[in-house]
């Protein structure tokens, strides 16, 4: 058989049962030990596996780039704040600054709110899976094949070409001339375009997680509520929604570091040239074409900062979840 | 906002279904929304590269003697297609089994067992969402490399760096939906004196089965379409374990342009995704929950 076969299933099964062999064992081993620091010590024996993970594949990076951000582009002089000042200060960053904020805002919104919308509207239809694998489908596209559908969706050909792109054929059809949507960068124009296809992926993420958050809500607890004569929308209200919240709190959380993490489809789709320019793309251009290593370290760690709020909002959720359950 | 459309306590079934009307109305108009683009990329994916600069897509519907099947016939004749499928299924299985086993542990302990830092902890492990993947690579790299484990090109390599990416989200989305059971069912399985490790096997992991069947699709998702993790650990030290991803991305940039095998490929590779999604449809019913919480 297969070597790489044989490994592949060891792995599959060996794995899990080298993880509940570990529990199992420190389980004998807290057993020996005296009954107060058993629940003291037990959590950090079931963390341990996942903190191991983390420490070597995010933690240990993040401080070398942390060290990195404070160096020159050869990584050869401390330049103390050097890199930060160069972001905060330069027109090309600020632009991105001002980006990232509208894909954060416009990115979160739609997602969720359209993936609360379908996860609650195909609960009540017998057609609810159909429904829920065309939205969850963009997602199973690669990055690069989506944007290659929405290049042919905002496509603009100069006037007495033909218009093969679908939005300009369709307003032709209409009797309007056709626009250049993704040169359009007043207001941020065509930033938001760039986030609808981002959008168009994601919802189906968000979908997917409030519905199997939705078909965790007890029936019985509704059909008493209607038996007491609530209406629909006073049981939404009342029951589903804060029923959902902490898993709203969820999506919306994973949505914004989406939002700030987002570069491959401004990156497929402009090149960052009209103005779409976001900080993650603003990153990798230091890091691959401009070669700064230093630079690129300073954007990442201002991401992990932007998102100290979101977390800080995280903790007073949890601690109230558990104040109440 | 669902007033409207409630199936409750209509009059007849006339009039239900009258009141659904609008119901079906939205779901369908935001299905066709969701449609059209991919069904732009399906029409244009059996068209050949010439139609497509040419005209839209939506013209080869009327025209249907345009359609070839010469991109899927070159997407599926590359030599090494077959190889990076199965190549594929070994880095994305495990890379689905492992992060989502040790990320239950943890989110149990996070959800229902008190220490010192937790809260604290459980922040700086979720805020560990938004470090750059392209900022770990240089120094995974090292320490894969000879200097290192010597493991490098090996599926070990992903399998590892995938559960390593994989658990922030994880921990994140079992945590929270472990901490949302019901504080009685835990306390009532301790008087009968079961311990933490019964409580999590027979009650907090069957209780979550949505949430862990909702982690299981998606990153199963974003291993399999990973390119950027494989490229760098496996791609250039050993391209006899090159995933479906790279044996695609090759096929495009060495043709210059080559969109219309990009559209092929897309369906090819994502029909594996789009079945692991419908198999894991049958643990998003309702009442899992509600059942074993009941008595």
């Amino acid at each position: 058989m297969d070597q790489r076969l044989v490994t592949a299933i060891i792995v599959v099964l060996g794995v899990p049962a080298v993880l509940v062999g570990y529990i199992w064992l420190t389980e004998r081993l807290l057993e020996r030990i005296g009954q107060r620091a058993r629940p003291r010590l037990r959590p950090w024996l079931w963390v341990a596996p996942a903190l191991a993970f983390l420490i070597v594949f995010l933690v240990y990076p993040t401080i070398g780039s942390l060290i990195r951000s404070f160096q020159n582009a050869a990584g050869t002089k401390l330049v103390g704040l050097d890199n930060y000042t160069w972001f905060f200060t330069n027109d090309a960053s600020l632009i991105a600054l001002k980006n990232s904020l509208i894909w954060l805002v416009v990115l979160t919104g739609l997602t969720v709110g359209l993936g609360l919308l379908i996860a609650l509207l195909v609960d009540r239809v017998r057609y609810e899976t159909v429904a829920k694998s065309v939205i969850f489908v963009p997602l199973a596209i690669s990055m690069v094949a989506a944007s290659v559908i929405w290049k042919f969706m905002y496509d603009y050909a100069t006037p007495p070409d033909p218009q093969v792109g679908t939005l300009n054929a369709a307003l032709g059809s209409a009797g309007i001339a056709p626009v250049a949507w993704i040169q359009i960068s007043d207001f941020s124009f065509n930033s938001i375009l760039l986030v609808i296809v981002m959008a168009w992926m994601w919802t189906g993420f968000c979908m997917v997680i409030i519905s199997a958050a939705l078909k965790g809500i007890n029936p019985e607890l509704l059909e008493a509520a209607r038996v007491d004569g609530a209406n629909e929308r006073q049981l939404f209200r009342g029951i589903t929604l804060p029923l959902l919240a902490p898993t709203l709190a969820v999506v919306i959380t994973t949505m914004v570091i989406t939002a700030l993490k987002a570069f491959d489809i401004v990156y497929v789709m402009t090149s960052g040239h009209f103005d779409t320019q976001v900080v993650a793309f603003q990153l990798i251009n230091e890091l691959y074409n401009f070669g700064n290593p230093g630079r690129a370290s300073a954007i990442g760690i201002v991401l992990l900062l932007a998102i100290i709020p979101v977390m800080a909002l995280n903790i007073r959720r949890f601690r109230a979840q558990e104040a109440i359950r | 906002m669902t007033a409207a459309v409630t199936p409750a306590a209509g009059p007849g079934r006339a009039a239900r279904l009258v009141r659904r009307v609008p119901l079906h109305l939205v779901v369908v108009v935001l299905i066709v929304i969701w449609l059209i683009p991919t069904i732009g990329l399906l029409v244009n994916s059996f068209r050949p590269p010439e139609a497509l600069t040419q005209s839209g897509w939506w013209t080869a519907i009327f025209s249907p003697s345009q359609f070839t099947l010469n991109n899927y016939a070159h997407v599926l004749a590359q030599s090494n297609i077959t190889a990076g499928f199965v190549n594929s299924l070994f880095i994305s299985i495990p890379a689905t089994v492992i992060p989502i086993m040790v990320a239950a542990f943890a989110a149990y302990a996070f959800a229902w067992m008190k220490f010192p830092g937790r809260d604290i902890l459980f922040v700086a492990v979720v805020g560990l969402l938004v470090v750059p993947l392209q900022s770990t690579f240089i120094p995974i790299l090292q320490l894969y490399g000879p200097k290192g484990l010597n493991i490098a090109g090996s599926f070990l390599t992903v399998w590892l760096a995938h559960t390593g990416y994989g658990l922030p989200f994880a921990i994140y989305l079992l945590r929270n939906f472990m901490g949302e059971l019901p504080r009685e069912v835990f306390e009532s399985a301790a008087i009968d004196g079961a311990s933490p490790v019964t409580s999590f096997f027979r009650l907090a992991l069957p209780m979550t089965v949505p949430a862990i069947a909702a982690l299981a699709i998606f990153q199963f998702l974003f291993v399999w379409n990973d390119l950027l993790v494989s490229l760098i650990y496996i791609g250039a030290q050993n391209p006899d374990n090159a995933p479906l991803t790279i044996v695609v991305s090759n096929l495009v940039s060495s043709l210059g342009g080559g969109w219309q095998y990009l559209a092929a490929a897309a369906f090819v590779t994502m029909a594996l995704p789009l079945a692991v999604f419908l198999a894991l449809q049958r643990y998003f019913v309702r009442g899992i929950v509600g059942g074993s919480v009941k008595g």
